[in-house]
């Protein structure tokens, strides 16, 4: 497995598929309407990347509607999957999808409400604060469980709930990299063997080496920030409402603090509506 | 008083003659305005709806009147048959007709008002002259026969309590039809003891009573027997089957009501599509006993409506439908220490309620940003103040800001407080102030500024105080916190038994472990800084890990208002120490000797 992806055509390959997976997203959100279960949002999705060319997955699509966008009432990982909730008028959605494609990996996650609702626009608004804070604080390379913590506080300070402590390890980010593409791709609980494959020589490796692919809360992510791709999702949670983002974050082992770390691509969906907000001054 | 005799500062009487008697009606304010007719019920007059009249003569066009045989209105001859609901609705169509010509009116019924009500909104002859009604407890009586007809028919143990329930309630029914006695009971001493007995049983404040009821209540109090004897019987025995409401309908459920039991009206929605739902805590004469929210309710509907009226629209509902919606809705609650954690979560879950708030804290930024929150999150009105809880002049000067611009708090949560972790020979002096001085003081400021203005309204009210479960538990790592949390437990319950009298509910809420920011804000005694900001960091993570949020404890201060209750533990550990306090103290004080693993 490659590990420091530096490459500019490599970035190039992941920008490409960033792209068609918020596409993807933008797309089947155009077409939710009241009454659309998860599974047939979650299914709108699979045949979207399917037709262009899709055939791996880091994680199949999930979509969650309504309370279950801030994972209330989260136990047990089933229940992440995709259920029969039905979409109403003023529910909000989030579409969460990591295909894999030509051997680059995304992973994206897209927001939205069935309709006008100025309590979901200013939770939106808030979480631009949120990849400002993150990319500072990864040039400053301070260790990735001080980071999370800083996640929590501004949560904290505007109000609201961290939410991504509902994922897997609790996890606000975890690395992701080329694979090799195969004509036979199983997925293992929704996850993409290849990729879990991936996650799981990091971890053993990192684990020798002191680091871990996965960014949490814990003690294994107290450690500066490793070079890399690092998929990253905060979620933040108010009263039954839930609103993230994810995308692609590069870190280089540069010494220039500008080339050490920065989002891979600035135009995508949540950014443009930031900056037309004014919400990124 | 006026000078014309109605008992009602600057009302124009005026007399209605119909179907050969003379009704006695009053208007209040400019009578361009939406109309307001308020009805009154047994044994009353148009009084008892003075101090609502008064309240709402600004906006609107009040107008009452005395129902025939009652007040300054005569009586029919002969008085059988002579107060049945169809000559009842004749009187309110030639009342509305003189007023409001032109324009539907609002109806808002107490008691005998409100039946009567129910029949003129939901018979076809009225229709197009009442824009919207309000209930104020008073049941139609065909619903009501329909109610019983369906209990009795498939009696469930549970629906045959609600008709003993009802039935046991309806004494006074059953008294007044016998023959002459409840006539002589009232010209005697009844009438002379009935404003004594009103004021004991409805905890009227004793100034209120000077005008009301007048003195005409004997003779009004004899003639409404009639009220009873020509419909009551009929009406049950063969309730209407199509008494369905042609207008919207607010109701307005008093819980302490001692004639009429809240399940009558839990079939409502079948007879009023379009019914706002409202209770209060109060006894039966909620005009009299809760003037300003009755008439802060009646605004916002007829207001409502109104608009609606104008753009052809339905009104849009007020936020949520549940039991804290309707309890809370338009309500002052103000909050201390509503910057974060379970002051900021109860600030927003009285928000999505529909509350109004105030949100109050030392961190200004923290405050507006929670009022801002809670105005998006369903708070017709928030606001954020700046204050120091342990500042008594800062508090009082708050309560004065308060009062006058938004008006008399309705719920107070007494919740600001600071942390402090070090044993007793460690604690300084001044850690010792500081700690008592917020946790402690700042809830007796509390209580005595905004708890006074409560108590001196005299129309009810409820104040929550946030203890912990420190307060049972003994430790000999918590002695300046838990004591002063203990001491915030006593002096609510002590204000708890005070209060009783006046209709103000005082709860003690006793969280366990709840995930808050009180740890980064807790100072460790007798520890360097940088031990200290280590510890902070392990005790934040050993909240964290145990992840109790804050939402469940503001869901605990709403139920905990609601049930009027005395002390909530909140979380399982707040309950097992209140236990082991109350059942096993040996093992309470075993447990106070354990260092803390952290």
């Amino acid at each position: 497995m490659a590990t420091a992806v530096t490459d500019a055509t490599e970035l190039d390959g992941f920008r490409e598929v960033q792209h068609l997976a918020y596409a993807c997203a933008e797309a089947v959100a155009a077409r939710l309407a009241p009454g659309v279960t998860e599974r047939e949002a979650a299914r709108m999705q699979r045949e979207w990347l399917r037709e262009r060319g899709v055939r791996d997955w880091f994680h199949l699509p999930f979509a969650w509607f309504g309370d279950r966008t801030a994972f209330t009432g989260f136990r047990v990982p089933t229940q992440f999957f995709p259920t029969g909730r039905r979409l109403e008028p003023g529910m909000p959605f989030i579409l969460d999808l990591a295909p894999v494609h030509r051997g680059f990996t995304a992973d994206v996650g897209y927001a939205g409400c069935l309709g006008p609702d100025p309590l979901h626009d200013r939770l939106m608004t808030d979480l631009a604060a949120h990849r400002a804070l993150i990319l500072r604080e990864v040039r400053e390379r301070r260790p990735l469980r001080a980071i999370y913590e800083s996640v929590d506080r501004l949560m904290t300070r505007q109000g609201y709930a961290n939410r991504h402590r509902a994922y897997p390890f609790g996890v606000i980010a975890h690395k992701v990299d080329r694979i090799r593409e195969r004509r036979w791709s199983p997925s293992l609980f929704g996850f993409g063997t290849r990729s879990l494959g991936g996650l799981a020589s990091d971890a053993v490796r990192g684990h020798r080496e002191g680091w871990s692919p996965l960014w949490s809360p814990h003690r294994f992510s107290d450690h500066p920030p490793r070079a890399g791709l690092w998929a990253v999702e905060p979620h933040l949670g108010f009263r039954g409402k839930g609103v993230k983002f994810e995308e692609l974050l590069v870190v280089t082992d540069s010494r220039d603090p500008e080339e050490s770390a920065f989002w891979l691509d600035d135009d995508l969906p949540h950014v443009r509506r930031w900056q037309e907000e004014g919400a990124l001054a | 008083m006026s000078g014309d005799g109605t008992g009602i500062e600057g009302a124009r009487e005026r007399r209605v003659r119909t179907g050969g008697i003379e009704l006695s009606v009053v208007e209040l304010g400019d009578a361009g305005r939406p109309t307001v007719v308020l009805l009154h019920g047994y044994p009353d007059s148009k009084e008892i709806w003075t101090d609502v009249a008064l309240r709402l003569r600004d906006r609107f066009h009040v107008v009452l009147y005395d129902v025939r045989g009652h007040g300054r209105s005569t009586a029919p001859v002969p008085l059988r048959g002579g107060f049945t609901l169809e000559k009842l609705t004749d009187d309110f169509l030639a009342v509305v007709d003189a007023v409001s010509p032109a324009e539907p009116v609002h109806l808002v019924g107490h008691d005998w008002g409100s039946v009567q009500g129910w029949e003129f909104v939901t018979v076809p002859r009225t229709e197009g002259r009442v824009a919207s009604f309000t209930s104020l407890s008073g049941p139609s009586l065909d619903h009501f026969g329909h109610w019983i007809k369906e209990r009795a028919a498939r009696p469930t143990p549970r629906r045959l309590a609600h008709v003993l329930g009802q039935g046991a309630r309806s004494w006074y029914v059953y008294a007044l039809h016998t023959p002459g006695l409840p006539e002589a009971a009232w010209r005697g001493p009844l009438g002379r003891r009935w404003p004594a007995m009103l004021e004991r049983m409805e905890k009227l404040p004793p100034a209120a009573s000077r005008d009301y009821p007048t003195a005409s209540l004997p003779q009004d109090a004899a003639h409404g027997a009639w009220l009873y004897r020509d419909n009551v019987r009929a009406r049950l025995r063969r309730p209407r089957p199509d008494a369905f409401a042609h207008v919207p309908v607010q109701l307005i459920t008093p819980t302490g009501d001692a004639y009429l039991s809240e399940r009558l009206y839990d079939d409502l929605e079948r007879w009023a599509p379009r019914l706002v739902r409202r209770t209060i805590t109060a006894g039966h004469w909620v005009p009299r006993t809760r003037p300003d929210q009755v008439s802060a309710w009646l605004a916002e509907f007829v207001t409502a409506q109104e608009a609606a009226r104008q753009e052809g629209a339905p009104a849009r509902t007020p936020a949520g439908g549940g039991p804290y919606a309707q309890r809370f809705g338009g309500r002052l609650v103000l909050v201390t220490g509503a910057a974060g954690g379970i002051g900021r979560a109860t600030a927003f879950a009285f928000a999505e309620a529909g509350a109004r708030i105030v949100a109050v804290d030392r961190d200004a930024e923290g405050a507006a940003r929670t009022a801002e929150l809670a105005r998006l999150t369903g708070a017709p009105e928030a606001w954020a103040e700046t204050c120091d809880v342990s500042d008594e002049g800062a508090m009082e000067k708050l309560a004065a800001k308060v009062a006058a611009e938004y008006g008399v708090v309705d719920v107070l949560v007494n919740n600001a407080g600071i942390g402090l972790g070090g044993t007793f020979m460690e604690t300084s002096a001044e850690d010792w102030r500081r700690v008592l001085d917020v946790n402690l003081w700042g809830v007796i400021h509390g209580c005595r500024a905004f708890g006074r203005q409560m108590a001196e309204r005299g129309q009810g009210g409820h104040i929550v105080n946030t203890a912990s479960a420190a307060a049972f538990q003994p430790s000999k790592t918590l002695p300046a916190y838990s004591t002063s949390k203990a001491a915030v437990l006593m002096l609510s319950e002590c204000l708890r038994a005070e209060l009783a009298g006046q209709g103000i509910g005082v709860s003690a809420i006793c969280p366990g472990i709840v995930d808050t920011g009180i740890v980064a804000a807790t100072r460790f005694a007798g520890l360097t800084e940088e031990e200290q900001r280590l510890r902070r960091e392990k005790v934040g993570r050993a909240y964290t890990r145990r992840g109790y949020p804050p939402e469940k404890v503001a869901q605990a201060v709403l139920r905990a208002v609601l049930r009027d209750q005395a002390v909530v533990p909140v979380a399982p550990e707040a309950h097992a120490l209140r236990i082991v306090s109350r059942f096993a103290p040996r093992l309470g004080r075993a447990i106070a000797r354990i260092d803390p693993p952290l």
